[in-house]
């Protein structure tokens, strides 16, 4: 028997952050998703024990202002993507301006200073991610993954799709079903 | 903290393509350390020796004397410690077999050997930012398929 999970990825982080928070009795207010405000102060000792427990779970304190910020595009961008509930009406690059309050040029040029790629593709290589995942648990079909990513029709994703991986959706889920037979074989 | 360049590994027995392809490297943007092995048995020694540091992407040609690119990504896979290297296939064949063949056994990248040296850059440039985005935002690898 197989079982599928589906993840909130935001309430898992934010569950685990506070956790670990808690753990090392730290006080603290959450600010907003990935931020927080200490209510005393803590040692460097405390800080690195945090740090510690908190780089099992591939979490990072970021240190750089630059680093911050396009740790908060990438989250909002995320957001965007993967959460159902977060529907956006307006263009990627005004939710952005209007949600991170700076000029979509400043932005978009920080963002590649540091990512090596341009906060269009990051955005399209998350909705082809976020595409790739719900192929693969063939519970909907490609015209309901279209629809649920804001696809205006089912040949957009395909194209984009095969645009940024290289190849079509159907050969996608034919070699991850084949990949998993071929490893159960071999384990 | 992270690694400010990429290492890159490349296992090709034809000389000229291991030259185009480190020159290429020199010329991109992202930071790279690259080193070259003439055959899989040069290659599979290097990777099993201890404290080396691994290869964020490794290349493979499909054809190479005593052990074959196939047989590389065969170990490999084999081999926990080497889940995290992302492996192209680097090859002068382009089958649709080929192709699926060895994205089955585990392979994330199919790279048909460009013939002009702007296009190598060009591919070599995304197949490293793809993998750099995977690499810093902790994207499901197995996810990770890709052609040129």
């Amino acid at each position: 028997m197989t079982l599928f999970f589906k993840f909130d990825f935001n309430a898992i982080c934010q569950i685990v952050l506070e956790q670990t928070l808690n753990d090392n009795d730290i006080k603290f207010k959450t600010v907003g998703f990935g931020e927080i405000e200490l209510l005393n102060k803590i040692s460097k000792d405390q800080q690195d024990k945090l740090e510690t427990a908190l780089s099992k779970y591939h979490i990072e304190v970021v240190e750089n202002q630059k680093s911050i910020l396009v740790q908060k595009i990438k989250d909002t961008i995320n957001d965007m993507v993967f959460n159902e509930d977060t529907t956006v009406n307006v263009k990627s690059s005004v939710y952005l301006s209007d949600t991170l309050g700076h000029s979509y040029g400043y932005l978009s040029n920080l963002f590649s200073e540091v990512t090596y790629t341009s906060i269009e593709n990051f955005i399209i290589l998350q909705k082809i991610e976020f595409a790739k995942q719900l192929i693969i648990k063939q519970d909907l079909s490609l015209t309901e993954i279209a629809f649920r990513l804001n696809y205006s029709s089912v040949a957009h994703l395909s194209t984009q799709f095969k645009n940024t991986t290289g190849i079509t959706p159907s050969a996608f889920q034919r070699i991850i079903s084949k990949r998993r037979a071929f490893n159960q074989e071999n384990n | 903290m992270q690694e400010d360049y990429i290492n890159i590994i490349l296992a090709d027995d034809d000389e000229d393509d291991r030259l185009f392809f480190t020159d290429a490297f020199e010329e991109i943007k992202i930071t790279t350390r690259v080193k070259t092995f003439n055959d899989g048995v040069y290659l599979m020694d290097y990777l099993n020796t201890d404290g080396i540091q691994l290869p964020n992407v490794l290349f493979l040609d499909l054809n190479m004397p005593r052990k074959s690119g196939l047989e590389c990504l065969r170990e490999i896979k084999q081999n926990e410690k080497f889940n995290d290297i992302a492996i192209a296939i680097y090859s002068t064949s382009a089958s649709e077999e080929d192709i699926e063949k060895t994205f089955i056994k585990g392979a994330n990248i199919y790279i048909k050997k460009p013939s002009d040296f702007k296009t190598l850059k060009k591919v070599l440039s995304e197949v490293v930012t793809i993998n750099w985005q995977y690499h810093t935002n902790s994207m499901n690898k197995e996810n990770f398929l890709l052609r040129f």
